[in-house]
């Protein structure tokens, strides 16, 4: 019996091959829509992470104590040494050092007399560097707006509103006034090779990039830095593997007695960002909730239609003396194994779409070329483990409860009535 | 000596509610049939006819009265045990054929034996013995609708036949078929009867098959307005 109902099975495509496809389609869309959700949410708490955050952040216990001060003067010392223990001891992450500070900048005339004066909020970062990775996770390069890249030592970037505001073009110099980590007044001459949109207030109103050593020079940072960032090798913040890097890290170098000793923060523990990546995570929910509902509607219809399809060859059976229940179990028997099909196909290609998107990106900046800012411009899918099952809640459950409910109709029906529908 | 009857019917009504109240398609019927009879139910439509052999079938259970069928009462089977009755005493014949368009003609006629549990080699010799009975050994590989109108229900008859029931119900056999084709149909029919023993059951207003019967029912208005024996 087994046999015959496969045998029907594979010759019949309004059966088989129909429903597979519908269901295969259904679940890679579902597949492929929970990837892309998850990654463009992602990409928002990601821009936040490159910027500013990283994924993990360390900083001595008193630096974060008044991060929002930049106090240079409580930085971190030895900071080759302890990024070279963590390239060691977590490889799986990448760090970076970082200076954030603040100052003025004043832009003299051809007589060299102050004409414009302007508080900046400065970031030192690796420029320079043949293979710094910094440049392509801020995409500075991209968000140019007038003059070059700097080539050279000495060579900062200042964001366009600001520039104007000084009355500053790329090629002209600038002074840096601010104070040295150990509290005396720092002056140092720039030369301003371009400028940047960076597409949020609080950069544009003044900013400054400008390459670290040039920075350590300028405020007497020797082997001193005010942050390290640690971004995952994968590219996504992972707020388990992050609260456990937090506490291993803590519990090896944090003293809670040396003010000076280094503390590690998760991205979550950094300001609002905790409530942003909740936010993210309960949109990518209920984005994929609904988007899963539609679908699982979508497929128990189709379970629905094609058990309602059958109901003259039921009547057959019926007729023929099988019995309800036998019919009955069969049909589920045949919405499982295409189900599982369905799910399988339809999982496997929407992974192999979201693969594609998460790892070339869906490139969006022909769309921003009059918009150069320092946001994302390439948006990604990004496969979880929750990528792999979900597509089997609208492909198999759905499906299978569509024909429980049309084959409910069996055992209400009058078997007369089912055998005079054999008829029309 | 005494014939058993292979059905009996007593006083047996049917009722279907209609809005809010009833229609009664059948009222209280009596009629007995022995084994081999070649009978039909014959009337107009709406008459009763094709409720009457439901309720032979098993189908349907009556309203009011008994239908006795090989021993068992209708009124008082399980589900199961209906199923059970078609499954090994019952064959039916259906007005369009109702074959499984994707199997094939061998196929079709096997699939009441799977639900006998019968071995590979019995269902073979079975089907191929009623494929024979029909002259369709030539066409066991084609499927329904690569068939005749008429080959068909030659099909039908070989599925209703190959388990060897003891009683077939046929509702409107050869309303689908010409003349030439009917005829086919009924001399087979006629001649499984004949050698098998097989009694054969008909609802029916075609004029072709009414020329076949032994046995002529009359209903009318859901009661039985005439019950002849038709010599030949």
């Amino acid at each position: 019996m087994i046999r015959f109902i496969i045998k029907g099975l594979l010759r019949d495509s309004h059966r088989s091959i129909l429903p597979i496809i519908v269901v295969s389609l259904g679940v890679m869309l579902t597949v492929l829509m929970n990837a892309w959700i998850t990654g463009v949410m992602g990409d928002s708490i990601e821009f936040s992470a490159k910027f500013s955050s990283g994924h993990v952040k360390i900083m001595t216990r008193s630096y974060a104590e008044n991060t929002a001060q930049n106090p240079i003067d409580l930085s971190l010392s030895n900071a080759s040494e302890l990024e070279a223990s963590l390239n060691t001891e977590y490889p799986d992450l990448t760090w970076v050092e970082r200076i954030t500070f603040g100052g003025l900048i004043d832009s003299p005339d051809e007589n060299g007399e102050t004409k414009a004066q302007g508080p900046a909020l400065g970031m030192g970062i690796d420029l320079l560097s043949e293979n710094s990775e910094e440049i392509d996770r801020l995409n500075i390069r991209n968000s140019l707006k007038r003059g070059n890249f700097p080539q050279n030592p000495g060579e900062v970037l200042i964001s366009e509103q600001f520039s104007q505001k000084l009355g500053v073009n790329p090629g002209d110099e600038i002074t840096l006034i601010s104070s040295t980590m150990y509290g005396s007044m720092a002056i140092a001459n720039f030369k301003v090779s371009g400028t940047v949109a960076f597409g949020f207030a609080a950069m544009d109103r003044g900013a400054v990039i400008a390459d670290i050593e040039d920075i350590r020079l300028a405020l007497d940072m020797y082997d001193a830095t005010g942050e390290i960032l640690g971004f995952f090798n994968e590219g996504y913040f992972d707020r388990e593997l992050a609260d456990a890097l937090v506490m291993d890290f803590n519990e090896k170098y944090s003293d809670p007695n040396d003010e000076f000793s280094p503390q590690m923060v998760s991205l979550t523990d950094q300001g609002s960002l905790s409530m942003m990546v909740s936010y993210a995570e309960n949109m990518t929910g209920i984005i994929a909730f609904i988007f899963i509902l539609v679908m699982s509607i979508v497929l128990w219809n189709a379970g629905l239609l094609s058990g309602l399809r059958r109901y003259g060859e039921v009547g057959l059976r019926l007729a023929i003396g099988e019995e309800k229940g036998h019919i009955y179990r069969s049909l589920i028997s045949e919405s499982v194994v295409i189900g599982i099909i369905g799910s399988t196909t339809g999982t496997m290609l929407g992974l192999f779409f979201a693969y594609i998107l998460q790892t070339k990106g869906l490139d969006i900046s022909g769309m921003m070329d009059d918009a150069k800012i320092m946001m994302p411009t390439i948006m990604r899918a990004r496969i979880t483990t929750e990528t792999y099952y979900l597509g089997f809640i609208p492909g198999l459950f759905s499906t299978v409860l569509g024909t429980m409910l049309s084959g409910i109709g069996i055992y209400k029906r009058q078997t007369a009535q089912l055998f005079k529908e054999l008829e029309t | 000596m005494e014939t058993q009857n292979q059905i009996s019917i007593n006083k047996l009504s049917k009722h279907f509610p209609v809005g809010g109240g009833k229609f009664t398609a059948l009222k209280e019927i009596n009629l007995n049939f022995v084994e081999g009879e070649f009978s039909g139910l014959v009337g107009p439509s709406g008459s009763g006819k094709t409720t009457l052999l439901n309720i032979i079938g098993s189908l349907d259970s009556p309203s009011e009265g008994e239908a006795i069928v090989l021993g068992r009462a209708i009124s008082k089977l399980s589900t199961k045990a209906s199923a059970k009755l078609r499954k090994e005493e019952l064959g039916f014949i259906f007005q369009s054929y109702n074959l499984l368009p994707v199997y094939t003609v061998y196929e079709n006629v096997e699939f009441p034996l799977l639900l006998l549990n019968m071995s590979a080699t019995e269902r073979k010799n079975a089907v191929m013995e009623a494929l024979d009975w029909v002259g369709l050994i030539p066409k066991i590989k084609s499927k329904p609708p690569q068939l005749s109108g008429g080959e068909s229900q030659r099909v039908a008859i070989a599925r209703a036949m190959v388990k060897k029931p003891k009683l077939v119900l046929a509702d409107e056999p050869t309303a689908n078929l010409d003349a030439e084709n009917s005829f086919h149909i009924l001399e087979t029919m006629l001649k499984l009867n004949k050698d098998l023993k097989t009694s054969f059951l008909f609802a029916t207003h075609d004029e072709k098959v009414i020329k076949y019967l032994k046995r002529k029912i009359s209903l009318a208005d859901g009661m039985v307005a005439k019950d002849e024996y038709i010599s030949k």
